[in-house]
């Protein structure tokens, strides 16, 4: 028989106020194998647990109950407390009695009822558990990060900086991500290439950084510590190792004249070749040939590239290569993109082509874009006089078949700082912002915007734009609404920008299902705790980097690459990791090898062995199920799917579960 | 293939044009258009009163009267379509709107917006095919550069009447491109013509049909096509300097299939 100490704790006023606590204690206190109750205003804490101690002690307690919070919360320090008075940390149970009972409840009886309940289904449950003891396994030491942008950038190069390895995968053919494509950032206006590009050689040199370009994820299975990835390394056309960037391809392609294969780094503002690099500064420095655009794999004809390549580099026959990698830690960096506009037809997007996005004004002034940094109308190539910015396309948006429900963050910023620069380069242009709300906190920011109001004499109007209408002259006709002064706006502009609202990249959702990584509503990957493991994703050993995770500037971006690097760091430092105790377990008398577990198991811990089993005094051979302990993470597909009932989860057996489900409907 | 037919007051009187020449091309086009029974006035406005039925109740007679004879509900003027498509959607998503009517009316089953109402262009556009309109072509408008004016009830609001994207609709366009002619993009193509401020401010719907005027004819439309008699009479009051001729979207297609006369 257990002797069982049952803790309810206030939580303050958290529990308390919904809750009787006293009440729940008096009970608890007689039901079977209760033989210590009481309750404490913060069970957590020191005192709290001091008091557990002792009780522990003083009346030999071999099983606890802690109504409290949720599991997820508290669960490892009341393990762990327990394990100080030398019990076995899974001889403890908590019932949640805030998260599912006082915070959900308004009536105080209804809530302390259900309280009452759950106390005594963890308590018949504690009842029948027994010691568990946790294994161990070891851990791979090297980390993926998927995503070559500037978080997943940072993020390797503080893991290698470390002294661990780290490879990259990244789908595009160059690393650098969106960051690349800027050409200023806020709130200092540094150049982005100047900042980013020595940081994407570093990558490169670096000798703990393995870099993947042009490849992709294609399966992930394992655990935390011991993840097998399989990366597609696709096809590039080029022979890595006799390429020495000359570029001298690119510029001879038929098809970067008469292709019109638009450039996916200058967001289709000019064409590129059919063999290119993104950027003059990709890294690598080895072009790709876009198999679907290019004549020789089309047609079979053509081959210049081959034909002038001094280095005999193009190789047509190349083919995409997977490897196998292991890894301890996965970052997943995957970044962002703006959400499409076809659905804002009242912004003439895809009718007028001197109404265009935020990022494609970024490619207009910088030097090394299609303009070569001077900001011109691409209808006719003139400078802009008039110049509207429009806030908020598709961002804090109520119909979520047009936009987004949630403010993308950066735009406010990134406005202010396009206004000023245009007007720094081009004084005489008139520039109007307009906008629902302002949003410029965070460190110099706010300072920033009012720059832009103040010395820049940017137009800032609140309002939104109804229309924009293109105008047989060529000119546009914004149509607006001038909220403080509640008057309708008729007014022409020469260029319309839009700050479309930014969505998490959409390959997101096939890596977040191949990590089984949690994401939201809006595909942004969800954190193991809002505020105290923002980096981390629920499934252990996956972590977040940068925009993937929501909507981030530059500065906070590089901030949670490191945060992450550093959970990474702490995660590979360990030689061995505790594996979980809670683990299948097959009764070989009752499994008959059906094969259902194996079917349902998700991580393929299960395989079958024939066995020598002495049945009713008859020695016989029988196919069996056999678990994998290190595979095994205890989710229990197998225990509910078995037909024979021979599977059972230590830790949440059977019988455990169903005397629970008797306590709760007694 | 027989249709209840719902043609509204303006039809009788100032818009005959937008109705004679729909029933013949409808003939033409192997479909009829049965004019319902002592139909009432839809209001010219939806009313947006939600304690007060009486101003929907002539809408939901004819909705039930389709209901009954089991066919779909063509209507051709823009505020009719928009009157009925919005009283329909009241009957069947809005409780007390849809008790308080059929209380009232005493239908021998209850009305809750079964009927589907249709605008002519719809029925062209998803039954007929404007592939098919244009294989019975006879008299293809070639040449033509036509602006197609939707103004703001044929489209808005866009999610209940369902009819083609308020921002960007493309259902006249496919529809001049399928009697040959070329159509005009401009952008003041679904804006309001001022509507019935005419009555109250002229000069503001003059400023409005003048708007209209200057940005098709701007983009090279030699005339319009409407399928809203009110927007037809402020067009055709106003004294632009750009002003092109202004028809119903019927007229031309009678005449592109070759019924307009006798019609």
């Amino acid at each position: 028989m257990q002797k069982i100490g049952v803790f309810v704790c206030h939580c303050g006023t958290n529990i308390a106020a919904t809750v009787d606590v006293k009440k729940v204690v008096e009970l608890v206190r007689y039901e079977p194998g209760v033989v210590y109750a009481d309750d404490y205003m913060y069970m957590c804490s020191e005192a709290g647990q001091e008091k557990i101690i002792e009780a522990i002690k003083e009346y030999g307690l071999t099983g606890l109950v802690i109504c409290s919070c949720s599991p997820r919360m508290h669960e490892k320090t009341f393990r762990a407390c327990a394990e100080k008075a030398g019990l076995n940390p899974y001889m403890v149970e908590v019932a949640n009695i805030r998260e599912q009972c006082s915070w959900i409840h308004k009536d105080k009886e209804e809530a302390t009822k259900k309280a009452v309940i759950l106390a005594r289904a963890a308590i018949a449950k504690v009842n029948l558990n027994t010691p568990l003891k946790e294994g161990e396994s070891p851990v791979t030491k090297r980390a993926l990060v998927i995503g070559g942008g500037i978080a997943g950038i940072q993020t390797a190069l503080d893991i290698a900086d470390a002294g661990y390895e780290v490879d990259i995968v990244e789908k595009e053919p160059s690393i650098g991500g969106r960051m690349s494509q800027f050409d200023k950032t806020f709130p200092t206006l540094d150049c982005a290439s100047c900042i980013l590009t020595p940081k994407m050689v570093e990558v490169n040199q670096h000798p703990n950084i393995t870099l993947y370009t042009y490849s992709e994820v294609e399966k992930v299975s394992g655990y935390v510590g011991n993840f097998d990835v399989d990366i597609r390394k696709k096809a590039r056309s080029i022979d890595f190792d006799k390429c020495t960037g000359c570029g001298e391809c690119s510029t001879k392609c038929p098809l970067g004249k008469i292709g019109n294969i638009p450039s996916e780094f200058d967001r289709g503002l000019r064409n590129r070749p059919a063999i290119y690099m993104p950027f003059a500064q990709a890294v690598p420095a080895v072009p790709v040939i876009d198999r679907e655009n290019c004549t020789y794999f089309k047609t079979g004809k053509c081959g210049v590239c081959a034909k002038i390549c001094p280095s005999k580099a193009v190789d047509y026959e190349q083919q995409d290569e997977i490897v196998t990698v292991k890894y301890g830690a996965i970052v997943v960096a995957t970044g962002f993109d703006i959400i499409n506009l076809d659905k804002f037809g009242e912004y003439a997007y895809n009718e007028s082509p001197d109404v265009i996005t935020s990022i494609e004004l970024e490619r207009l002034m910088n030097a090394a874009g299609p303009t070569g940094g001077h900001l011109e109308r691409m209808s006719n190539h003139k400078q802009p006089k008039d110049i509207v910015f429009i806030q908020c396309v598709g961002s804090r948006c109520d119909s979520d078949e047009k936009g987004k429900p949630y403010c993308s963050k950066v735009c406010c910023m990134y406005t202010a700082k396009h206004a000023m620069l245009i007007k720094d380069h081009w004084p005489d242009t008139n520039i109007t912002v307009f906008y629902i709300d302002v949003r410029t906190p965070g460190k110099n920011f706010d300072e920033f915007y009012r720059r832009a109001v103040e010395q820049y004499h940017v137009n800032y109007i609140k309002g939104q734009v109804g229309k924009v209408k293109p105008q047989p002259d060529g000119s546009l006709l914004v149509q607006a609404a001038d909220l403080l002064d509640g008057k309708q706006i008729n007014m022409k502009a020469d260029m319309v920008v839009l700050a479309a609202a930014i969505e998490p990249n959409p390959g997101v959702r096939k890596i977040a299902t191949m990590l089984t990584a949690s994401i939201d509503n809006n595909n942004f990957l969800t954190e193991a705790h809002a505020k105290l493991r923002p980096v981390e994703s629920p499934t252990a050993g996956i972590f977040l980097s940068g925009m993937a995770q929501g909507p981030k500037d530059i500065p906070e971006t590089v901030s949670q690459a490191g945060a992450a690097a550093v959970k990474v760091i702490g995660l590979l430092a360990k030689d061995h990791l505790k594996t979980n105790p809670c683990t299948a377990q097959c009764d070989t008398l009752l499994c008959n090898g059906c094969s259902t577990c194996a079917n349902v198991c998700p991580y393929g811990a299960i395989t079958y062995d024939d066995v020598q089993v002495m049945d009713h005094g008859l020695r016989e051979t029988r196919r069996v199920a056999q678990v994998n302990l290190a595979l095994c993470q205890g989710c229990g597909a197998c225990t509910s799917a078995c037909p024979s009932g021979a599977m059972d989860l230590q830790g949440f057996s059977n019988r455990q579960i169903t005397t629970e489900v008797d306590a709760i409907c007694r | 293939m027989k249709y209840s037919y719902y043609p509204g007051c303006t039809l009788k009187n100032k818009a005959q044009d937008l109705d004679k020449y729909a029933r013949s091309s409808a003939l033409a086009l192997g479909f009829e258009l049965v004019e319902i029974p002592e139909w009432q006035c839809c209001g010219g406005v939806y009313p947006l009163g939600t304690d007060e039925i009486a101003t929907k109740l002539s809408s939901v007679r004819a909705l039930n009267y389709a209901k009954e004879q089991g066919q779909d509900l063509i209507t051709l003027c823009s505020a009719c379509h928009h009157v009925l498509k919005r009283v329909n959607d009241d009957m069947k998503n809005v409780e007390d709107i849809r008790t308080r009517a059929n209380n009232y009316c005493g239908f021998e089953e209850a009305y809750a917006g079964e009927t589907k109402v249709l605008h002519f262009l719809e029925v062209l556009r998803d039954v007929i095919g404007f592939d098919e309109l244009a294989k019975k072509v006879v008299n293809p408008l070639e040449g033509k550069k036509i602006g197609a004016y939707y103004g703001c009830l044929t489209l808005r609001p866009g999610k209940i009447l369902d009819f083609d994207d308020p921002e960007n609709p493309k259902i006249m366009e496919d529809f001049i491109r399928a009697l040959g002619a070329e159509p005009v993009i401009y952008s003041m193509r679904n804006e309001c013509c001022g509507g019935y401020t005419a009555l109250k401010d002229p000069d503001f719907t003059k400023q409005r049909t003048a708007q209209i005027f200057d940005d098709s004819t701007g983009f090279g439309a030699d005339c319009l096509i409407t399928a809203c008699p009110l927007c037809m009479y402020n067009l055709n009051k106003s004294d632009a300097s750009s002003k092109v001729p202004v028809y119903y979207f019927t007229e031309l297609l009678a005449e592109a299939l070759g019924v307009k006369e006798g019609a």
